[in-house]
């Protein structure tokens, strides 16, 4: 047994009997506020040499304890745990129609404006995709031959919405992929890992990107759409970590990106997830949109 | 240490009427300092995020019952020790089941697998240095109600009597496990300090 173990039980002294060597049980007491009486023991620390050293040592183990690193998870824990935790919350599944979903949404938007700007933007874009689909089809353009749909309900309208705004949504996202992607780091010379590149535009277009990929992920949750949802939700860890990341990355930090994205297959499958809603948005898309009438 | 920052409520209140966006606020803001205390019980990086998982997924389901007078990330703190106790628990189960008694009453039933996996794997062996690794051990060789009494004292600052709380035990049984815990750590570790 080591030498710091100065007393056994039997051995023990009363606080208030301070001629006799303060015991372990006493000494730890004593470093965690615990100690019944720690004026005394504080005085005879400072008369005894023998107990003061002991106490010298328990300090020491105690600081080797908090020297121990305790490993850090890293950038992006956040969102690689919610990425996890999110499809194991248990939820009810509402649909489109459900009223109280939609209240409590706005509820929320009332009370956190920003939470509206994802929703002025799929104004946007629906605006901005009638008028392009009006100026851009001209008459001499053949007949696409687009499925018969006379009647429109209005779950199909929400519907072509969702999936105009999710094409933008992934189309953007893409780009900025892409863009991290093949962003090279200056290479040449010695100390090439810290050579830095700057990704704070595409940074902010991911930042924008992060909040409206929220939304779409939740919606196509809501409405059963889960091949949009998975492919949201694969996206979502991936735009946090570049958003969160320094506006002048070291090469070293964009290689880490990059196999980030890689190690996902992220660009095929947004590409992919992209090119299928746009194929799903034209199949029920109005035929008289086609005309341009 | 997870401490009361008073910056909760709202989302609390959110998370509470279904709001997922806000429940992630909460486990943005939280998991980081979860994930210390959880590795700090289990010794291991793998159980620790296990840990962490579990005890957001119990607060989520239980966060009807979460009294919004009350605070949040202590809530939740108390949740995730309790996960961890009940892994600290099951590893020890799960060892027994494979090891032999000794027949040395406590001692033999806290052997050092209890708490370090018995593979490395990879990240802990990148990462532990000889500090570490002997704090590591000594960590090893506590049992889950020294070791969940010893984190909470020392590195979470609690008192005695909300340490016995969790523990389910009284103030001088929750006291007898901080010092047993203390002398082992020094069994461990005081050869370090000879070593200058």
């Amino acid at each position: 047994m080591t030498d710091i173990v100065r007393q056994t039980k039997g051995e023990r002294t009363e606080m208030s009997d301070l001629t006799k060597h303060l015991n372990q049980e006493q000494l730890v007491d004593y470093r965690y506020g615990d100690a019944a009486d720690s004026g005394a023991v504080e005085q005879h620390l400072h008369e005894c040499a023998e107990c003061a050293a002991a106490y010298a040592k328990l300090l020491g183990v105690l600081a080797i304890v908090d020297a121990a690193p305790v490993p850090e998870p890293g950038p992006g824990y956040e969102a690689r745990l919610w990425w996890k935790l999110s499809p194991r919350l248990d939820r009810p599944n509402r649909s489109w129609l459900d009223v109280s979903a939609w209240r409590e949404w706005l509820a929320n938007a009332w009370a956190e404006p920003r939470r509206l700007a994802p929703l002025g933007a799929v104004a946007v874009l629906l605006i901005a995709a009638f008028f392009v689909g009006r100026i851009s089809l001209t008459p001499n353009v053949p007949p696409v031959a687009p499925p018969v749909v006379s009647e429109r309900t209005p779950g199909q309208v929400r519907e072509r919405i969702l999936l105009v705004a999710v094409g933008d949504h992934l189309d953007r996202a893409q780009t900025v992929l892409l863009e991290i992607s093949n962003a090279e780091a200056d290479t040449k010379g010695k100390t090439a890992r810290d050579k830095e590149v700057d990704i704070s535009q595409v940074q902010a277009t991911a930042e924008q990107l992060l909040s409206e990929n929220r939304i779409y992920r939740q919606t196509a949750q809501h409405t059963g759409d889960n091949s949009v949802a998975s492919v949201l939700d694969e996206l979502e860890p991936v735009l946090l970590e570049i958003a969160h990341s320094p506006s002048r990355v070291t090469a070293g930090q964009l290689d880490e990106l990059q196999k980030s994205i890689e190690a996902r297959g992220l660009i095929l499958k947004v590409r992919v997830m992209d090119s299928t809603v746009r194929n799903r948005e034209k199949a029920i898309r109005p035929r008289n949109s086609n005309s341009g009438s | 240490m997870i401490r009361m920052d008073g910056g909760d409520e709202a989302q609390v209140a959110q998370a509470q009427g279904g709001d997922q966006d806000a429940f992630r606020v909460l486990v943005e803001r939280h998991s980081r300092s979860l994930l210390r205390l959880a590795y700090r019980m289990t010794g291991n990086e793998h159980d620790a995020e296990e840990v962490v998982q579990e005890a957001f997924l119990r607060a989520y389901k239980r966060l009807d019952r979460f009294e919004s007078r009350a605070n949040f990330g202590t809530w939740l703190y108390r949740i995730g020790v309790n996960c961890a106790l009940d892994l600290m628990r099951k590893r020890k189960q799960q060892s027994s089941h494979r090891q032999q008694p000794t027949g040395d009453g406590e001692e033999a039933s806290d052997p050092l697998e209890t708490a370090v996996s018995p593979d490395p794997g990879p990240d802990r062996l990148m990462l532990s240095g000889e500090l570490r690794k002997r704090v590591t051990i000594a960590m090893a060789d506590l049992s889950p109600v020294e070791r969940t009494a010893f984190v909470l004292r020392h590195f979470e600052g609690q008192s005695i009597e909300e340490i016995g709380r969790v523990l389910g035990l009284g103030a001088g049984a929750t006291k007898n496990s901080v010092f047993r815990a203390v002398q082992k750590m020094r069994t461990h570790l005081e050869p370090m300090l000879s070593k200058g």
